[in-house]
This record gives structure tokens, C-alpha cells and sequence, in this order.
């Protein structure tokens, strides 16, 4: 560990497997903080039990994150990403096929970004 | 103490009853067919998820990071949007207590999601649950959702779709540092689009008529307003929140 502090490190990289104790902590804390967010939320529920109240709650929350994802998202697209994602839920309406869907999707808006 | 054990105990008796009238009791399953149903419906969308690995790789390699750390980092972490939030806040020396806060707020609302599975993860021992739990990204819980909700009962579909986004995703990053500036872009290739593609899809999914509409259009209209005032991923807990709080007074 004898690198010369003037150089800065992301301008200094050259050995692929090098690996930092310092990243390597800092990586191990970004690893618990993400399980924990994985993990905690149905933690918390299995030891505080749910009320039928609660289970109303969660039954909302699938559809509801996925709208909370989707609408900024489409919101800062453009033409293009809002017809593909009208091909994407006609084509997902009646198929049901996901793979279908998601491969006409991605078609679509190459398509759309090309002519629009 | 113990009168709110009861009373934790009651509840869930409550809500084994009212589900085991649609499910025999410990219907859920946890086999290799349910692995591999998740593995190989995924890989499309893992596919499409290594689009922003190799973006993710290139973004760490202009912080510095080494192939060894960047494979470490999407081994461990495997959560996208806040891998390349923290790479974008590294620095040196690295502001630790930052990075790991910032990733902890994008991460949050895998909680919720992490919830929703409670329904079928119930019936299954902890170490399936919290194993599982550690492979949950955006693309294969929604994946994991669509096929529960439509009745499948393949408790183990969660961990074969979170495997095949670990594989594409770690392979995705290492290659990203590898190619450097090669593709940079994952707009190229219209792989950009997945995400949207894949939420849209599961909207269709689990469209529930009327009874959606209110729930949904609260989470709308909440997430689109929390994303003008606030940066990073809150829109997304704001959103699943104020339906779930809409839910509950609109049942009362």
C-alpha cells in the first residue's frame, strides 16, 4: 500500500483486480443497506402481524408501485416511448405474452425514435 | 406484552382464514421447476437489464473502480439504479456516509415490494423467504408478481428470475469496464425501454377493474408530483404509500 497520494485514484487504475479494503467496505455497506431494504419490509410485517386493514393496504401495493414507477418514467419520455408503450399494453392485452410484449415494445420504439 | 402477542396472533389466524378460502394451506411451492419457470421467463428481460450493466461497468470505470471491485459491488449489491447513483457520487476519498445513505433511500421501496409478496411467502421457511429476498431487483419482482397473481403458486419463481438477472448483471458490469466507451448508451438498442416495457405489461397485468382505478390514479398523480419536488426514487415509496393510506380510508 505504498501508492503515491498526489495521484488521484480514478485517474490511477491499472491493475483489473485490484481491490481497495476501503471500496471493499464501502461495497459491504451499500450490500447490507440493500438487503435490508429487501428483507426488512416483509420482515416488519411477519413480527408486527397485519390487520385486515393492512392486508387492504398491501393488496394495492403491487399495481400501485408499478404506477408510481411507470408514470414519471413515461412522463419524461417523449412520442416515441408513449405510442411503444401503447403497442406494449395492447400487444400484453391480448396475448398476455410478456416476452411478445417486451420484444415488440423495444421494436416499436426504435421504430417510432427513427420516423418521429 | 403478551395481550399484544394475542392480538399479533389473532390478526394472523384472521388473515390464514380469510386466504385459505381460495388457498389450501401451504399451497405455495419451492422446487427446481419453479426455478427454472423463473430463470428462463426472465432471460428476456435480463437480457434487456444488461443493457444498463454494461452502462453501469462503464460509469464505474470512469470512478476508478476495478473489474475485481465492480464484480464484487454487483454480486453483493444488485440493485441497478443505485449502483449507478453511488458510482456517481464516488470520489476520492470516497464520502462514504453518502454514498451508502443515498443508496439506502434509491433502495426503499423494496420494502413495499418485499411486502407484497407476503400473501405467498408466508407459507414458506425463513431461509427460502430471506434467501430469495436478496435476488429481488425491479424487473423479476414484477415478473415474480404476474405469475402469482395469476395463480401459479411457484413460491421458488422469485429466486429463478433474481439468479438470471445476477448472472446477466454481474456479467453485464465486468464487460462494461471491459469495453469502456464502446457502448455507452443503452439507448442504441432501444434496451432502455425494458423497464418501461416490462412495468407497462404488468400494469396490464394487474389491471383488477374498477376497484384499481382510485388506488391507482392516487399513486399516479402522487409519484408525478413527488418526482418535480424530490430527486432520486421517492416518488415510487410516495406513490405505493398515499394508495395504500387511499385503500384504507376509502374501505372504512
Amino acid at each position: 500500500m505504498a501508492s503515491p497520494p498526489p495521484s488521484p485514484r480514478w485517474f490511477a487504475v491499472t491493475d483489473p483486480l485490484a481491490i481497495n479494503p476501503t471500496v471493499v467496505a464501502v461495497i459491504a455497506a451499500m450490500a447490507i443497506a440493500t438487503y435490508l431494504t429487501k428483507a426488512g419490509g416483509l420482515w416488519l410485517l411477519t413480527r408486527i402481524g397485519v390487520s385486515d386493514r393492512v392486508e387492504a393496504a398491501l393488496e394495492v401495493l403491487p399495481g400501485a408501485i408499478v404506477v408510481a414507477v411507470l408514470g414519471p418514467e413515461l412522463a419524461s419520455g417523449g412520442l416515441p416511448e408513449w405510442l411503444a408503450g401503447s403497442v406494449v399494453a395492447v400487444v400484453a392485452w391480448r396475448t398476455g405474452n410478456i416476452f411478445v410484449a417486451l420484444v415488440t415494445g423495444v421494436g416499436a420504439v426504435i421504430a417510432f425514435r427513427a420516423i418521429l | 406484552m403478551s395481550t399484544t402477542d394475542e392480538q399479533t396472533e389473532q390478526d394472523v389466524e384472521s388473515i390464514e382464514t380469510a386466504a385459505s378460502t381460495d388457498d389450501a394451506p401451504n399451497a405455495v411451492t419451492f422446487d427446481r421447476a419453479g426455478i427454472r419457470a423463473g430463470f428462463v421467463t426472465c432471460l428476456p428481460v435480463a437480457l434487456g437489464v444488461a443493457g444498463y450493466g454494461i452502462a453501469f461497468g462503464v460509469l464505474a470505470d470512469q470512478a476508478g473502480l476495478s473489474v475485481a471491485e465492480v464484480a464484487l459491488m454487483s454480486a453483493t449489491v444488485l440493485a441497478g439504479a443505485s449502483q449507478i447513483i453511488a458510482v456517481e457520487l464516488w470520489a476520492d476519498p470516497i464520502p462514504a456516509a453518502t454514498v451508502v445513505l443515498a443508496v439506502f433511500a434509491v433502495n426503499l421501496r423494496y420494502s413495499l415490494m418485499g411486502a407484497a409478496l407476503r400473501p405467498w411467502f408466508k407459507h414458506l421457511s425463513g431461509i427460502r423467504v430471506y434467501g430469495s429476498l436478496f435476488f429481488m431487483a425491479d424487473e423479476n419482482w414484477a415478473l415474480t408478481m404476474r405469475d402469482l397473481t395469476g395463480g401459479s403458486r411457484r413460491g421458488a419463481f422469485l429466486l429463478g428470475s433474481g439468479l438470471a438477472i445476477w448472472v446477466f448483471w454481474v456479467a453485464s458490469s465486468v464487460a462494461g469496464v471491459a469495453v469502456g466507451g464502446v457502448i455507452d448508451d443503452p439507448a442504441t438498442f432501444g434496451l432502455d425501454f425494458v423497464l418501461v416495457a416490462t412495468f407497462v405489461a404488468l400494469a396490464v397485468e394487474l389491471w383488477d377493474g374498477a376497484s384499481t382505478a382510485v388506488p391507482w390514479a392516487v399513486a399516479l398523480v402522487t409519484a408525478l408530483v413527488t418526482t418535480e419536488v424530490l430527486a432520486g426514487q421517492w416518488h415510487v415509496i410516495a406513490g405505493g404509500v398515499a394508495a395504500a393510506v387511499a385503500e384504507v380510508v376509502r374501505r372504512d
